[in-house]
């Protein structure tokens, strides 16, 4: 699905930093992946593996760190956890929640030289 | 020797971009923009069917229509009365980027256009992620599919402001319950405007065209 566009974008991203840092070898892309972007990691790093060959890339892996759904409750301040996406608030019963980590799709750092 | 080299950059940050420009452009056109999604056989084409037909007179429409392999969607849609209507054809891609659309709307004169609908590929994972410089998303379900699709595509629906369920002629054909699957979108996205309508008889379409005459004199009006 979508997973192949992301690693795409991610490998043109590293690419870039490579050059702009002067680096040669990448071992590892470290990126932060919401449960709300609803990637899957496996698929990512498939994607990623079967992209980087025949780039300055190659052979680097992709480590996906998966990021958990926090959300704040408007009615009553409640921060809490949202299990199985459901934006109910725990303490009060309120629908209004605003997310507040979940939505991340991100590029966190490289392991290179 | 290898080192920790900090990035922290957004994977989908050049997509947002554009996608931030195409939403400076609408804005200043005061255009609304929606991004209509769903899975396929909803009733995405169908509801535009029915809506250029009825409001084309009284508003300003334009229409983008996204579609792995064919442009029949947009022919079908030109038929039904739209002029401004462009086709993507993402050649097997699963969604709509918003380079695509920016590539769409720079074909069309949205001098005066108070509506743009941009129709997405059907598909409820991948569409979720991008950003198209749309005003909200306009989820579409059916009552042929599952009451509990808002819980398999919770990103879907948590990123919608809007529910349209369609096919409400054939309630009661299939084991789809219509209050189970408000709640279970609900339960998701608690601010969802939901629309309960049938493309084939019409009915309930009329709340439909009413939300968006509203919507379109409230854009224009400046807020």
């Amino acid at each position: 699905m979508h997973e192949l566009a992301v690693a795409r974008e991610i490998i043109d991203i590293v690419q870039a930093e490579m050059v702009r840092q002067n680096l040669h070898r990448v071992e590892s892309v470290v990126v932060r992946i919401g449960a709300l972007t609803g990637l899957n990691a496996d698929a990512l790093a498939f994607g990623f593996e079967a992209s980087v060959v025949d780039t300055p890339l190659a052979g680097a892996r992709l480590d996906v760190q998966q990021v958990p759904i926090k959300a704040k409750c408007r009615a009553c301040g409640q921060e809490d956890a949202v299990e199985e996406f459901v934006f109910i608030c725990p303490c009060c019963g309120g629908t209004d929640l605003e997310v507040i980590q979940g939505e991340e799709l991100d590029i966190d750092h490289i392991l290179g030289e | 020797m290898t080192s920790k080299v900090p990035i922290e950059k957004k994977v989908l940050g050049k997509n947002d971009e554009i996608a931030a420009e195409i939403r400076r452009r609408l804005q200043k056109g005061k255009v609304v923009a929606l991004n209509l999604v769903s899975s396929p056989g909803s009733g995405k084409t169908s509801l535009l069917e029915r809506t250029l037909g009825a409001l084309n007179h009284t508003l300003n429409l334009a229409l983008v229509a996204g579609d792995v392999q064919t442009e029949n969607d947009a022919q079908r849609l030109i038929r039904a009365g739209g002029a401004k209507v462009r086709a993507i054809v993402t050649g097997g891609a699963c969604h709509l980027d918003a380079s695509m659309v920016a590539k769409a709307i720079a074909e069309i004169d949205l001098a005066g256009v108070d509506i743009l609908f941009i129709e997405n590929v059907g598909n409820l994972v991948c569409p979720s992620s991008f950003d198209l410089g749309e005003d909200m998303k306009v989820v579409v379900m059916s009552t042929t599919e599952g009451d509990d699709k808002p819980l398999k595509y919770p990103a879907m629906y948590r990123r919608s402001s809007v529910l349209v369920i369609n096919k409400t002629d054939l309630l009661g054909q299939s084991d789809f319950d219509v209050e189970r699957a408000k709640k279970n979108a609900l339960s998701i996205n608690g601010a969802l405007t939901i629309f309960e309508v049938s493309c084939r008889t019409g009915a309930g379409l009329e709340a439909w065209y009413t939300w968006l005459t509203a919507l379109a004199a409230r854009k224009k009006g400046g807020s």
